[in-house]
């Protein structure tokens, strides 16, 4: 075991562990943002840079800093390393910087995104983004592609963050998508356009951070704060058919697998609960489903409006 | 000074493109010298002592990376030679491979020898296709003489040697990025470690060097790597190949001897001969447009008054400050004529057409600043687009996956911090920005 230090907080964890998830151990607020590091995806990581961490001290070894912030998603923590995220100014503007840099060209379309409400992007705005924009230019604008009937992509929310392109490579028999031409430029797209359909294809949906890629299904059904989240199951042959179901009344809006506090896909049984195409979009049903009861929700999150009961249990400052 | 020729000594002799006249002229005596009477570690340790610094921009020493190669039993081991040479400003390898193909070819064996490498490769950049071709012949002609494939010279060494075109991308010389698209895959550079000399091409120990670094293991194994360090200032040894361009009298490829002036090198008779045309010196890109500009009078001369030399050291002054570097040696002049905002924004749009898209700060970093500085450069900006500019580029520093971030931060953060004044005039003055450049009359510039 290694010790390292975040934000204060001392942790041990196992030779190799990356600075982020040495953070995730500890939890609360010393977490960094990650916006393209996916646990359930190997490989994925390193790209949007809101992870960035100060590294005060590399290694009991050798306790010199690190000149640059480095990602703490795919940084791994040497023995005696003292890290500052939440407590570093210096993290505070770069970080702001990447979010600023996210937002530049994103369309802020929130008010008819179905993301909206679990948008990583929204979070991080919330967190770090500063009220207004410094960018001037006209926003990039992709040509839409279709994908398919089942996923909806649009691209000009899209933050690049490769996780879609995982989940085809790893959960898929075939990856027809990926990312063409470079730089600004670049785009999620099928290669000579294609309808990407694959059994395991609507993970890509649950992995992506932002509205990029939304369930076409359930398109502007409804808002997601409005919907009861249950927990359900099935009995199905080709995933683990354990998943979160969005009612309004006794009908299901949409499927989404489980998550866990980080966004991810939670893992059931040491298997990461992904589910098939079938649970996902055709079994909306409530006699689809052995409906378990309501899922637990983060009271922070904008989707307990009107789930929890207003009352303050706490006194308020007084404003004087 | 004298002016010694490691790599281009015969580059007059007619026909030296050829293996015959080649091998008339020295060719693969050192290739024959390190397979019959050096073991690969000493070849390792010439390299070593002749303090030969990685000529693809960072300078990295060559011998030190060589000597981080991984070894473990039973796992190839690969050279590959980045000849994607593509950074504007910068034609030196593209000289070298055309007008003496075999130098870099013997340069490949002998390396690999060195390395324990039984195959290597040579990566160039997609549109030098003609280059390729005079590469491949020179690598036909060393198989038929049998200075490539099974026991070479009778030593037992066997070596194949394959060149693979790139797809036109400047970040595939970005090392790792080079390695994926030699791997048939998307030219995107990889995240950091596992660095090449532990899982480079294909999860093997890998050593990337640049086309001019391969070469000069040639002359160094030749006359060792003493004779080779006593050329040079310093840490700054040997000779360097430069591709200057601009506005000079004589533009060209020139091989210099590390530690010579750069006003020498300018203005020198058997240099470039000074500024065309009988204009005056604006400003200097000494190694490539990645590094940061430095104005008239910090070319020849640091702050503090001393002589610039061309060597890493010299060109490196002054820090960011008042400093550049020597990079890969692509010098570019700008005589009184040439506006700085123009040129950075040249600069700009390309780091912004180059870069990969993976990490967000580039990405979007890079597109940002080509636009407001087109804005600039076009009449259209405002005097806080100045500031706007030196801050996207302290977000972006750093603060990238690969360093194409900070080439493309660097150049604008140089530009602003000696030219001011000019894009300030862009923004009072946007109609005449259009048609005339400043510094003709406002400013008298000393040579
Ligand atoms: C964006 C980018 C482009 C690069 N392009 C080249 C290139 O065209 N040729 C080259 O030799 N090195 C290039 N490099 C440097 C290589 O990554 C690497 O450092 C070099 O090939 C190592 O060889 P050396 O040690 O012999 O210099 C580039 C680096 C970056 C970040
Ligand atoms: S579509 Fe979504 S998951 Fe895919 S790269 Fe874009 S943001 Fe990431
Ligand atoms: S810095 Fe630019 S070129 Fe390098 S990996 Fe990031 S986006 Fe790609
Ligand atoms: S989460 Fe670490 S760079 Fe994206």
């Amino acid at each position: 075991m290694v010790k390292v230090t975040i934000d204060g907080v001392e942790v041990s964890v196992e030779p190799g562990t990356t600075i982020l998830n040495a953070a995730r151990q500890i939890g609360g607020d010393v977490v960094p943002p990650a916006m393209c590091y996916y646990s359930k995806l190997p490989g994925t990581g390193g790209k949007c840079r809101t992870c960035l961490v100060e590294v005060a001290a590399g290694s009991a070894a050798d306790p010199r800093p690190m000149p640059k912030l480095v990602a703490s998603c795919s940084t791994p923590v040497q023995d005696g390393m003292v890290v500052n995220n939440k407590s570093s100014q210096r993290v505070h503007d770069n970080r702001g910087g990447v979010v600023e840099f996210l937002l530049a060209n994103h369309p802020l379309d929130c008010p008819i995104c179905d993301q909206a409400g679990e948008c990583h992007l929204q979070d991080l705005g919330y967190e770090h983004g500063s009220a207004k924009t410094r960018y001037e230019e006209d926003r990039r604008i992709f040509e839409p592609i279709d994908i398919g009937n089942k996923i909806k992509l649009h691209m000009n929310r899209c933050i690049l963050c490769y996780r879609c392109v995982y989940v085809a490579n790893q959960l898929t028999d075939k990856r027809v998508h990926g990312v063409l031409h470079r730089g600004e430029h670049a785009e999620i797209s099928t290669y000579i356009e294609q309808a990407v359909d694959n059994d395991f294809s609507g993970n890509m949906i649950d992995v992506c951070p932002v509205g990029a890629l939304t369930d076409r299904t359930f398109r502007f059904k409804s808002r997601v704060w409005f919907l009861k989240p249950m927990e359900a199951e099935r009995s199905c042959s080709k995933c683990c058919g354990k998943a979160v179901v969005w009612m309004f009344g006794n009908e299901i809006y949409r499927v989404t697998a489980r998550k866990d506090q980080f966004g991810e896909v939670e893992e059931i049984e040491q298997k990461t609960a992904w589910l098939c195409n079938d649970c996902r979009f055709e079994k909306k049903e409530v006699t689809d489903w052995n409906v378990l009861g309501p899922r637990v929700i983060n009271r922070q999150s904008v989707i307990s409006q009107g789930k929890y009961a207003t009352t303050i249990d706490k006194p308020v400052k007084r404003i004087s | 000074m004298t002016n010694r020729k490691l790599l281009l000594e015969h580059l007059d002799v007619p026909g030296i493109q050829g293996i015959d006249a080649y091998v008339k002229h020295g060719g693969y005596a050192s290739l024959k010298k390190a397979l019959q009477k050096m073991s690969p570690d000493e070849v390792v340790e010439e390299v070593k002592k002749s303090g030969l610094r990685g000529r693809g921009g960072a300078g990295f020493p060559t011998g030190l990376k060589w000597s981080f190669l991984a070894k473990p039993e039973g796992i190839p081991r690969y050279l590959v030679c980045n000849a994607d040479e593509s950074e504007p400003g910068t034609f030196k390898d593209r000289y070298l491979m055309e007008k003496i193909p075999h130098l870099l070819v013997e340069g490949m064996i002998l390396s690999s020898y060195a390395l324990g490498a039984k195959t290597s490769y040579i990566y160039i950049r997609g549109e030098f296709m003609y280059v390729l071709e005079i590469l491949q012949n020179a690598i036909n002609e060393a198989y038929a003489k049998g200075y490539l494939g099974k026991n070479i010279f009778g030593s037992g060494f066997d070596h194949d040697l394959v060149i693979t075109p790139g797809g036109g991308a400047y970040i595939c010389g970005e090392e790792t990025a080079l390695l994926e698209s030699l791997e048939g895959k998307r030219g995107n550079p990889r995240i950091k470690p596992p660095f090449p000399a532990v899982k480079g091409l294909w999860a093997s120990p890998t050593v990337v060097n640049n086309v001019e670094s391969i070469a000069a293991v040639v002359p160094i194994v030749r006359d060792g790597g003493d004779a080779y360090a006593s050329i040079g200032i310093g840490k700054s040894t040997g000779t360097k190949l430069v591709s200057a361009c601009g506005n000079l009298e004589r533009p060209g490829v020139y091989e210099i001897e590390l530690g010579l002036s750069v006003e020498e090198f300018i203005y020198g008779d058997n240099y470039c001969r000074g500024i065309a045309k009988g204009k005056k010196l604006k400003a200097c890109v000494p190694g490539g447009s990645s590094v940061p500009i430095l104005p008239h009078h910090l070319v020849t001369k640091t702050a503090a008054g001393e002589q610039r030399l061309m060597t890493y050291e010299s060109l490196a002054d002054g820090g960011f400050q008042s400093g550049s570097m020597l990079g890969s040696g692509g010098f570019i002049v700008f005589d009184e004529d040439q506006c700085i905002v123009r040129n950075t924004w040249n600069f700009t749009r390309f780091y912004a057409h180059e870069s990969c898209g993976q990490c967000s700060p580039c990405r979007e970093g890079t597109g940002w600043m080509e636009k407001v500085l087109h804005r600039l450069e076009t009449g259209k900006g405002h005097l806080r687009d100045i500031d706007l500019l030196a801050d996207i580029n302290k977000k972006i520093e750093g603060n990238t996956i690969c360093p194409l971030g900070d080439a493309a931060a660097w150049p604008v953060a140089a530009a602003i911090r000696h030219f001011r004044d000019e894009f300030e005039w862009h923004v009072t003055h946007p109609e005449e920005a259009q048609i005339r450049n400043y510094g003709l009359i406002q400013q008298p510039l000393v040579a």
